[in-house]
């Protein structure tokens, strides 16, 4: 039991951490990111499931599922902005659910795929979720550790100042369309992985577990936990994890207890509990109360 | 010296409004250029335009021997046009430093894999930025903000550093819309004489002012643009000598056609 709590906030690490590039480092906002995960647990499903693979060998492959569903989405959305690029995202997450409930031959339609395998490697059967826990654990720790080295360089630079400032981050000629690409593909990346294990994990999945309900459950996360720094989404995780164990005896009153809480958030502390309070995203009442107290100082 | 910059008969137009009209002109390099015009002149469109915020009506611009009309404003800042904003824009959340650090963005090479595994291009990357806008704060003498929020700094001092950020992406040719604006007189000079050392340096300078003493005393060729037609192109005892331009700035009233400013 204690196991498989550790896998879901490892699992929800890895999803809201990857969201979080896109929603916090590069400032698309997006909604749809549990499509990344759906592509990536249906690769691994469909491909171990049905055609026997390995799982080592499709786990990669539900990365480049979703990555080429990203850039498939970012070509005709990468000019758009702000809200408009939201509800792109909002109808991929629907559409990629739909075809995944629809397309019978291949997903099983609303019976899911039943039956996935256990992966195994050198004899070793992941049968326990604590086996699944260190997979989850690799994965998201390779997730902060590949994600902090490439925010801290010349790429991690050009999202945030796509983030701070489009206009002047294409006068100093950062190339903002391919950069926003690729950070939307990178997000991405780590969710179809996730998605990837998933479905090992559980050994069944279906459609309705990738709603548009879900991705709001990821997007709470980064939301709550803070946007623009790595800690931030973890920190969502826990609390909502958290607070979703905590609560589970009131029901399905504790989403109100959610919508109540980013609304709290999103009033007081725009960047989340951890969020990059030296952003955009905290919005201009952090800087000016910062600049009277720096004044007060001197 | 050649002719970095020019245009054949641009225009702009904004459904019926003409905001730049058949403008031809160019810049020599190694001068620094002035364009000046009463408000809504269209001489920030004009920029826009040569920068390739907006692609032109109709018409032709070139940048260094090479068509850019069609071009992004990425892809023309990669062929070395720099260029500030009226309304400064710059990261505001960001110190100085990594301001500039951004603009050093288009000499570093590293990718993806150099940031992953910190090989030796991401290392020299790194270092190549931090060392080139250091340097460039300190030739503006603005090395004690270096470490300031760009946003919490006062606003002649953000305009400098905009300049900076433009610097380090070493370009052929700096664009500068209004860079005086809100400076006071001192402010203004120390700009001046930071832009004419850099002149002498080499740098090609164009830009786009409203104070007369200003582009005045440090132009060495000036266009005056009205209603979004070029009246007069040449150098400062010519242009304010120009009629077009007196009757352009002042009016043209009955009273003997004399100028009451």
């Amino acid at each position: 039991m204690r196991a498989a709590l550790l896998c879901r906030l490892l699992l929800y690490s890895i999803l809201a951490g990857s969201l979080n590039i896109t929603n916090g480092y590069s400032g698309q906002t997006s909604l749809g990111h549990a499509a990344f995960y759906c592509v990536g647990a249906y690769t691994v499903a469909i491909l171990t499931a049905k055609c026997g693979w390995s799982f080592w060998l499709a786990l990669p492959l539900s990365a480049v599922g979703a990555i080429l569903l990203a850039v498939l989405v970012s070509i005709p959305t990468v000019k758009l902005k702000g809200i408009y690029f939201s509800i792109v995202t909002l109808g991929m997450s629907e559409i990629v659910r739909i075809i995944a409930l629809n397309w019978n031959s291949l997903t099983g339609g609303s019976l899911g795929i039943k039956n996935i395998p256990r992966p195994r490697l050198f004899g070793l059967v992941f049968d326990h979720p604590l086996k699944f826990y260190y997979l989850f654990l690799i994965v998201s720790v390779l997730f902060l550790f590949v994600s902090y080295r490439v925010i801290h360089s010349r790429i991690g630079n050009a999202w945030m100042s796509i983030r701070e400032n489009e206009l002047a981050a294409r006068s100093l000629g950062i190339r903002t369309r391919i950069y926003k690409m690729g950070n939307f593909a990178y997000g991405a990346l780590w969710a179809g992985l996730a998605g990837g294990i998933y479905a090992a994990y559980m050994q069944y999945i279906d459609s309705a577990v990738f709603s548009l309900e879900e991705g709001f459950n990821i997007l709470s996360m980064v939301i709550i936990g803070g946007q623009g720094t790595l800690i931030g989404p973890l920190i969502g995780d826990l609390a909502v994890n958290g607070l979703t164990e905590l609560l589970r005896s009131i029901g399905e009153w504790r989403f109100v207890m959610y919508g109540i809480l980013i609304i709290v958030m999103m009033w007081f502390r725009p960047q989340g509990l951890a969020g990059a309070s030296d952003s955009i995203l905290a919005g201009k009442k952090i800087m000016k109360r910062r600049t009277v107290t720096e004044k007060k100082k001197e | 010296m050649g002719e970095i910059l020019r245009t054949e008969g641009v225009c702009k137009y904004f459904g019926g409004l003409k905001a730049v009209d058949d403008v031809s002109m160019s810049i020599q390099s190694g001068d620094i250029f002035g364009i000046i015009g009463p408000n809504g002149a269209g001489k920030t469109t004009f920029f826009n335009v040569c920068s390739g915020f907006y692609k032109p009506t109709k018409g032709k611009v070139w940048f260094d021997g090479q068509d850019i009309s069609d071009k992004n404003p990425e892809q023309i800042a990669a062929m070395g046009l720099a260029r500030t904003f009226q309304a400064t824009q710059l990261f505001q959340y960001m110190t100085v430093l990594d301001n500039v650090k951004i603009g050093c963005h288009m000499h570093m090479k590293s990718g993806f894999m150099d940031a992953v595994f910190h090989t030796g291009t991401y290392k020299a990357d790194e270092e190549y930025a931090e060392h080139s806008a250091y340097d460039a704060l300190k030739r503006a003498g603005l090395e004690e903000y270096a470490l300031h929020k760009a946003g919490n700094l006062s606003y002649g001092i953000q305009r400098k550093v905009e300049i900076v950020r433009s610097l380090v992406t070493e370009p052929k040719l700096l664009l500068l819309d209004e860079p005086a604006a809100g400076m006071n007189r001192m402010e203004t000079d120390s700009l001046r004489e930071f832009l004419e050392m850099l002149n002498k340096e080499g740098q090609t300078i164009a830009l786009i002012e409203h104070d007369m003493r200003f582009v005045m005393g440090c132009c060495h060729k000036i266009l005056v643009l009205n209603f979004g037609k070029r009246i007069c192109e040449g150098p400062p005892s010519v242009v304010i000598a120009d009629e077009e331009v007196q009757r352009a700035y002042f009016g043209s009233g009955k009273i003997g056609g004399k100028a009451s400013a």
